[in-house]
């Protein structure tokens, strides 16, 4: 863990990784040590590879555990589960991590939640760490200046053996956003027009830090939204330089740094961030000031468009691949090249998952559905038990129930529908989750992926909407 | 884990790029025993809302029937984690998979599995998917050791991976057993972490 010998600039990317490594092979691997990992109900598979091996976990006291993917997030009853293997997933979880003494946030805890909320909301996720989890959305700890990245169940097996992970070491890309993003322009936006523009595979094998005017003006949870998706561009972690921003989101928090130990932590972390003059393998920027609200139109986070324009014409594709899965998109979402975005009519709004389901997320639905109604079945899915109760103190789940949207309990729910919780075929949902994937909902389930204001603005019109003609 | 040394099987193309893994896996199926999903793999890729199987798929075709290769376009097994993407295609036969380029997780779980994922260039991989619909039902060799493909019309391609995971796919050994072995370098960087990040 020495510093490196070498004086040349640095990016936030390398000073962390260089501080993890323990072995580097002469083949290019790396043996990197894992200083946090999370688990969820997946995570039980982790446990069943290693039984037979008559392994354990090396460090318990690095794991995190909270049920997400199989709760229901309309009753915190087990036996409400309907389906027996998704009940017995849940109970394991409790039996795996006490019986290993991992910290549990178990169904009934206020602090249980979607994985990626619960981390930055207790402070288990501090700028220059390492972290993982069996989950691909991972990165969204990145946004505190964390390298986190999610990993298969070998791997989760592996970790749980031996708190590292043989990694080859990733390039490094930067995205920077200058300018100022206009009012209504949030982090889901920034990230659906990044996703467009370099494709879904765009930054295969590399970190993305995003960097720029615009990422530094985000609030914490801009950022976490924005890291959140980095894995649908392809990118392997994305990242956000700690600073006053991550610092005032992190003290105080349960398990953040203490006293004089902040004191410590804070000197480490201020060291982080990309020293001036660090080269990245790639670069790719984007003007901030010109990113409207984002609606996607088909089957791939990349076909994502401004909500002002229309559903593009697939023989207008660069080349018959494209023109192809173009006119597979469409036919799957049941849309006609040249409609305008504005005129297409929505069946249901969900309102939740790790991308979008954070406090400042529900507050800026909110102010869409005040003093408005519903038109359409919309769902309102804290991140976590912490969420909801701290937007039901500031009376947002009573704006939401005045409004005919419902006001549902933590959990991943809908974005995935692991747990039961799947739209109807052919039903058209304006969602804030991540995927827009053929059935991702559901079978037969259309996707758009939008911010939460928009998805709030698609709930009270029962269109797509321009949220800034909403807004007072 | 079973070594991956060379593997000739008849290969099916999939046109589509950016197959992500809810297209391999439903998500439904997951929570099922693994023995209870095999018949998952491309579930809903294959069949029609009312379960019927899609004809023109080449998956769904006699002449593919024997499929232990895949060969795909760009971004192929993107998106979730789950392992279960690999071990559905591997308990449905398959070891090899060709593509322009793959989900990252994908990718890293394969060579925990005793698969091999290949990534050629666009060209050849069209010209691949090409050949195999002009002829189906021909096969396609993967040779780890030497790190070639050849392809139905006879052309040998060569591959690059990291010798560390040709290694351990070569000797069927996964990375548990392997890394055990450095236990002293683990327990001194926790040593030195110890004192270096007391907050931690
Ligand atoms: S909310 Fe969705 S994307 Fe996030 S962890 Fe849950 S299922 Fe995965």
């Amino acid at each position: 863990m020495p510093a490196s010998k070498s004086s040349a600039p640095r990016t936030m990317f390398e000073k962390i990784w260089s501080r993890h490594v323990v072995v580097d092979r002469p083949d290019g691997y790396t043996l990197l040590y894992i200083d946090r990992h999370l688990m969820h109900e997946g995570s039980a598979g982790g446990f069943d590879r290693l039984r037979p091996r008559g392994l354990g976990l090396r460090r318990p006291d690095r794991c995190f555990a909270t049920p997400d993917h199989y709760v229901l997030t309309s009753s915190r009853s087990i036996d409400d589960i309907p389906d027996a293997h998704h009940r017995a997933h849940v109970r394991a979880i409790k039996t795996n991590m006490d019986a290993a003494g991992v910290t549990l946030f178990d169904i009934d805890d206020p602090r249980q939640g979607i994985v990626h909320v619960i981390g930055p909301e207790q402070g288990i996720s501090q700028p220059g760490l390492t972290m993982v989890c069996g989950d691909s959305h991972t990165a969204t700890h990145g946004a505190v200046g964390a390298l986190a990245f999610g990993i298969g169940s070998s791997e989760v097996a592996h970790v749980m053996a031996t708190q590292c992970l043989w990694q080859k070491k990733p390039k490094a890309m930067r995205i920077t956003i200058d300018g100022r993003l206009a009012p209504g322009i949030t982090g889901k936006d920034v990230i659906l027009a990044i996703i467009a523009r370099m494709s879904a595979a765009g930054a295969t094998g590399h970190t993305i830090e995003y960097a720029g005017s615009a990422i530094r003006a985000l609030s914490m949870e801009g950022r976490l939204t924005l890291c959140n998706m980095s894995i649908e561009g392809g990118g392997r972690a994305g990242m956000v330089a700690p600073d006053d921003t991550t610092y005032q989101y992190l003290a105080g928090r349960p398990f953040a740094p203490k006293a004089g130990e902040w004191d410590k932590a804070l000197a480490f972390w201020k060291g982080l961030p990309s020293d001036d003059g660090a080269t990245f393998d790639r670069e790719l920027s984007l003007d901030g000031n010109a990113i409207a609200p984002m609606v996607t139109w088909g089957t791939s986070p990349e076909d994502a468009s401004p909500v002002t324009e229309r559903i593009p014409d697939p023989s207008q594709a660069a080349d018959a691949l494209r023109r192809e899965s173009m006119e597979r998109a469409l036919a799957y979402m049941g849309l006609t090249p040249g409609t305008p975005l504005e005129e297409v009519p929505v069946d249901r709004v969900f309102i939740g998952s790790c991308t979008n389901s954070r406090i400042e997320d529900l507050r800026a639905a909110a102010a869409i559905a005040r003093g408005r109604k519903a038109r359409i079945p919309a769902w309102i899915v804290p991140g976590s038990g912490l969420v909801r109760q701290a937007a039901e103190a500031e009376g947002l789940d009573k704006v939401f129930r005045e409004a005919g949207f419902e006001w549902r309990m933590a959990g991943c729910s809908m974005c995935v529908g692991m747990n039961g919780e799947t739209g109807k075929p052919g039903e058209r949902i304006a969602s804030t989750s991540n995927r827009n994937f053929v059935g991702r909902q559901g079978r037969g389930v259309r996707t758009h992926l939008v911010s939460p204001a928009m998805a709030a603005a698609a709930a009270v019109t029962g269109k797509f909407t321009d949220v800034r003609k909403l807004m007072a | 884990m079973e070594p991956f040394t060379t593997f000739t099987a008849v290969a099916v193309p999939i046109d589509q790029p950016n197959i992500d893994t809810d297209q391999i896996i439903p998500a439904r199926f997951l929570g099922k025993p693994r023995t209870d999903r095999v018949a998952a793999a491309f579930h809903d890729m294959r069949r029609t809302p009312d379960g019927a199987l899609r004809p023109e798929l080449t998956l769904n075709q006699p002449a593919y029937k024997d499929a232990r290769i895949i060969v795909a376009d760009r971004n192929f097994a993107c998106g979730s984690s789950r392992e279960h993407a690999v071990t559905v295609l591997q308990d449905n036969g398959f070891r090899g998979f060709i593509a322009t380029s793959f989900g990252d997780i994908f990718y890293n779980n394969c060579f925990q599995n005793g698969v091999l994922p290949v990534v050629l260039p666009a060209e050849r991989v069209a010209e691949l998917r090409a050949l195999l619909h002009k002829t189906p039902g021909a096969t396609i060799t993967l040779d780890l050791e030497r790190q070639s493909v050849t392809g139905p019309d006879g052309k040998v391609d060569r591959f690059e991976i990291d010798s560390f995971r040709k290694d351990c796919l070569l000797k069927g050994q996964d990375d548990v057993s392997l890394t055990l072995g450095y236990e002293k370098d683990i327990a001194a960087f926790e040593a030195r972490q110890k004192s270096e990040m007391t907050w931690l």
